[in-house]
C-alpha cells in the first residue's frame, strides 16, 4: 500500500460511510432479534428463507424482467440520440447534451409527479388522445407506467457514457476504414460500435442497477400495485420494522448486481482488452 | 506537503463550526410529526406568533410508517399523532412519556365521549385530535347504482376505477368487514381469507394511495374509493359529485390523538403545543380546513353551519351504525405484517 497521506481522509469517510453501513446490513442479514440491542440479536437464516419462497421470488423476477426490459430500451434509444449528437459540430454538440442534461437538474422526485398528471386517466395525454377522437389510454398505474418512468429517469446515464466514448474515439481510424474501402454501415460495425462499448457497457449498468431497485418510480407510476423488489425492501425497513428481512432481501440484490457488474466487466475486457470502462 | 495538511484541517474546521453552530439555536423549538395534508399550516405561524416557540413540521402517511420511525429512534419529536391502537402499542412499549394535565387546561375542554377510551384509559398519554370514520367515497355521475357496503368494492363493473388505502389497518379491515369478521380478529383463518379476498380484488383496483386518493378522486380518475371522513368533507367541498356512505357491513371509528414520544427533547413546548391545539377557536379553524371533526363541542359550534350539521364529519350513532375502534394485535403483528407484505406481493 503506497497511500498518500492526503487519502486517509476519504478512506476514513469510506469506512464510516460505507463499510459500517455494509457491515451492518450484513449482520442484520444473518440474524434475527427484537428491538435495537444488537449484540441480543442471534444467527438465523430465516429472513433468506422466507425470500427464497415463490412470492417473494416472483417480485425479484418481476423486477429483474422490468430492469431488463427499460435498459434494453433505454439502449435503443439512447445509442442513436449519442450518435446522432456525438455527429454535430462541438458547439451544437453541447447544446444539445445541456438540453439532456437540464432535466436532471430538477429533482428526481418532482419530475416523476410530473409524469403523474401526464398520464393520468384525465392527464393531459388522454386529453389529446381524446380530442383526437380515440379511446382515452390506460396508461397510469400499471407496468407501462412504470417502464415509461424508468426509461424517462435513466436514458441521461445511458446517452452520456456512450456519448462520451463517441466523442473520444480517433476520427483516424474512421478516416482509415473508408479508405480501405469498407462502407458507411461496415464502418460502423467493424470499428465505431466495437469502440464503443465501454460507453455502452457503463451505460447498461449505469441504467440497469437503479432500475432494478427502484421504489420510487413503482410507488408513483405503479400505483404501490406492482411491487418490485425495492419495494420490499422499502416496506420492511418504513412500515413492518423488519429490518432483518429488508437487510436481507438488500443483499440478495447486491449479489445480483455483483453478478450483472461481473459479467458485464467481463465483456467488456474480452472485447477491448479491459480497463477502458469509464468507472 | 504541509500546505495540503493546513488546508484539510481548514475544510474540517468549517465543516465542524458549521454542524456545531447549527445545532445550537438560541429561539426555543418543538419538532412537530403529524399526518400529511393535516393541519392549517397558519396556525403554526398563530402559535409561533403567540408562544414564541419555533415549530419545526413534518410529516408521516401511515401509523406503520411513524411508528417505525419512533421505535427505531434516531429522531426526537416532541409532539406525534398516532391514532388509537399505534397509541395502545406505544404505550405498551413504552414509547410515550405521560403528559402533565396541569399544562393541558384545554383538555376538560373535550367532549366526555372521547375521553378515557380503551387505548388510553385515563387520558395520561394522549389529547384527541380529530376522529372519524371510515367509508366509500363514489362519483355520482360515474357510478348511478346504490352503493352501500364494502362489497361494491368487489364489482366487476368498476375495474380500474377503485382506489383502496395504502394502510395496512384500514384494507385489512374493509376486507375483513366484508366476510362479516371483526377488524380486530386475532383468528389467522379469518386474516388468510381476508388476505385471499384482497387479492381477488386486485386486478379490478387501479391504485393503492394515501393521500393522493383526494386528487384523484376529486379530478374523476377514479369513480370509487376507501377514504377517511375527513378527507371525504374536503373531497366533497371540492366535487360535489361525489357521496360519501358509511357501508352497511360496518365501520372502523377512530382517533387521531397527540402525544409525547419518550424522546421528545422539548416537553413544555409540546404541552403548550397540543393545549394551543385543543383551544376551541383554534380546533374550530383547523377543522374548516382540513374537513375533519373535532372532538370539542364549543370549537364545533363555531364552525360554519354548512361544516357543522354535515353528516358525514359529525354524524349521529344511528348514522354510523356498527362501529368498531382498532385496537393492538400484540403478539400476532408479525401475521398482519406478513399479510400485507404478501397482499402487495402479489400481481
Amino acid at each position: 500500500m503506497n497511500m498518500k497521506k492526503t487519502a486517509y481522509p476519504y478512506v476514513i469517510w469510506m469506512i464510516i460511510f460505507t463499510v459500517v453501513p455494509l457491515l451492518l446490513v450484513m449482520y442484520y442479514a444473518f440474524t434475527t432479534g427484537d428491538g435495537l440491542e444488537l449484540s441480543s440479536f442471534e444467527f438465523s437464516l430465516d429472513s433468506f428463507k422466507r425470500f427464497f419462497t415463490p412470492i417473494y421470488m416472483k417480485v425479484l423476477l418481476r423486477s429483474i424482467q422490468l430492469a431488463f426490459i427499460s435498459t434494453i430500451a433505454c439502449l435503443v434509444l439512447g445509442y442513436p440520440i449519442a450518435y446522432i449528437i456525438s455527429k454535430e459540430k462541438p458547439r451544437k454538440r453541447n447544446t444539445m447534451i445541456l438540453m439532456f442534461v437540464i432535466p436532471m437538474w430538477m429533482n428526481f422526485l418532482l419530475r416523476t409527479y410530473a409524469w403523474l398528471t401526464l398520464l393520468g386517466k384525465n392527464g393531459l395525454i388522454n386529453y389529446i388522445v381524446t380530442k383526437l377522437g380515440f379511446q382515452p389510454l390506460n396508461i397510469i398505474y400499471n407496468d407501462t407506467a412504470v417502464l415509461l418512468g424508468m426509461v424517462y429517469n435513466f436514458l441521461p446515464f445511458m446517452v452520456l457514457p456512450i456519448f462520451s466514448t463517441l466523442t473520444k474515439m480517433d476520427k483516424g481510424l474512421i478516416e482509415a476504414s473508408e479508405d480501405l474501402g469498407a462502407n458507411k454501415l461496415t464502418t460502423f460495425m467493424k470499428v465505431v460500435f466495437p469502440l464503443s462499448l465501454p460507453g455502452v457497457i457503463t451505460g447498461i449498468t449505469m441504467v440497469f442497477i437503479p432500475a432494478v431497485s427502484t421504489f420510487v418510480i413503482s410507488n408513483l407510476l405503479g400505483g404501490n400495485k406492482t411491487n418490485l423488489i425495492g419495494n420490499l425492501v422499502e416496506q420492511q425497513f418504513r412500515y413492518t420494522g423488519d429490518w432483518h428481512f429488508g437487510s436481507s432481501m438488500s443483499i440478495i440484490l447486491m449479489v445480483l448486481i455483483l453478478i450483472t457488474m461481473g459479467l458485464t466487466s467481463k465483456f467488456d475486457k474480452e472485447k477491448d482488452g479491459g480497463g477502458r470502462g469509464l468507472w | 506537503m504541509k500546505k495540503q495538511r493546513i488546508s484539510i484541517l481548514l475544510v474540517l474546521l468549517i465543516i465542524l463550526t458549521t454542524v456545531v453552530t447549527g445545532c445550537g439555536e438560541k429561539k426555543p423549538s418543538i419538532n412537530v410529526y403529524n399526518w400529511g395534508d393535516y393541519i392549517d399550516r397558519e396556525i403554526l405561524e398563530d402559535f409561533e406568533k403567540e408562544y414564541g416557540i419555533k415549530v419545526k413540521y413534518d410529516t408521516f402517511a401511515t401509523n406503520e410508517d411513524l411508528y417505525v420511525k419512533i421505535k427505531q429512534g434516531g429522531s426526537s419529536f416532541d409532539v406525534i399523532f398516532p391514532s388509537d391502537y399505534m397509541i395502545e402499542r406505544m404505550i405498551r412499549e413504552d414509547l410515550l412519556t405521560k403528559i402533565d394535565k396541569a399544562n393541558i387546561p384545554n383538555l376538560t375542554k373535550v367532549e366526555d365521549r372521547f375521553l378515557n377510551l380503551a387505548y388510553d384509559p385515563n387520558n395520561e398519554y394522549s389529547v384527541p385530535y380529530m376522529w372519524g370514520t371510515v367509508g366509500i367515497l363514489y362519483n355520482k355521475s360515474m357510478i348511478s347504482e346504490k352503493i352501500d357496503g364494502w362489497e361494491d368494492l368487489w364489482n366487476e363493473k368498476y375495474k380500474g376505477q377503485i382506489f383502496m388505502l395504502d394502510s395496512q389497518r384500514d384494507t385489512l379491515a374493509v376486507a375483513l368487514k366484508k366476510l362479516g369478521y371483526s377488524m380486530n380478529t386475532r383468528n389467522t383463518d379469518e386474516l388468510e381469507a381476508a388476505k385471499v379476498e384482497l387479492i381477488k380484488q386486485k386486478p379490478l383496483v387501479d391504485a393503492y394511495l394515501g393521500d393522493e386518493i383526494k386528487d384523484a378522486m376529486v379530478s374523476g380518475d377514479g369513480a370509487i374509493a376507501v377514504v377517511w371522513s375527513g378527507d371525504a368533507v374536503e373531497m366533497m367541498r371540492q366535487n360535489s359529485d361525489l357521496e360519501y356512505v358509511i357501508p352497511k357491513e360496518g365501520t372502523n371509528l377512530w382517533f387521531d390523538a397527540m402525544v409525547i414520544p419518550k424522546s421528545a427533547k422539548n416537553k413544555e413546548g409540546a404541552e403548550a403545543f397540543i393545549n394551543f391545539l385543543s383551544r376551541p377557536d383554534i380546533a374550530a379553524k383547523n377543522a374548516e380546513y382540513i374537513g375533519y371533526s373535532i372532538p370539542i363541542p364549543e370549537g364545533v359550534n363555531m364552525l360554519s353551519n354548512e361544516l357543522k350539521d354535515n353528516p358525514v364529519a359529525y354524524p349521529t350513532d344511528e348514522e354510523m351504525g356498527d362501529v368498531e375502534i382498532f385496537k393492538d394485535p400484540m403478539d400476532i403483528i408479525q401475521v398482519y405484517d406478513r399479510i400485507w407484505t404478501e397482499i402487495k406481493s402479489e400481481e
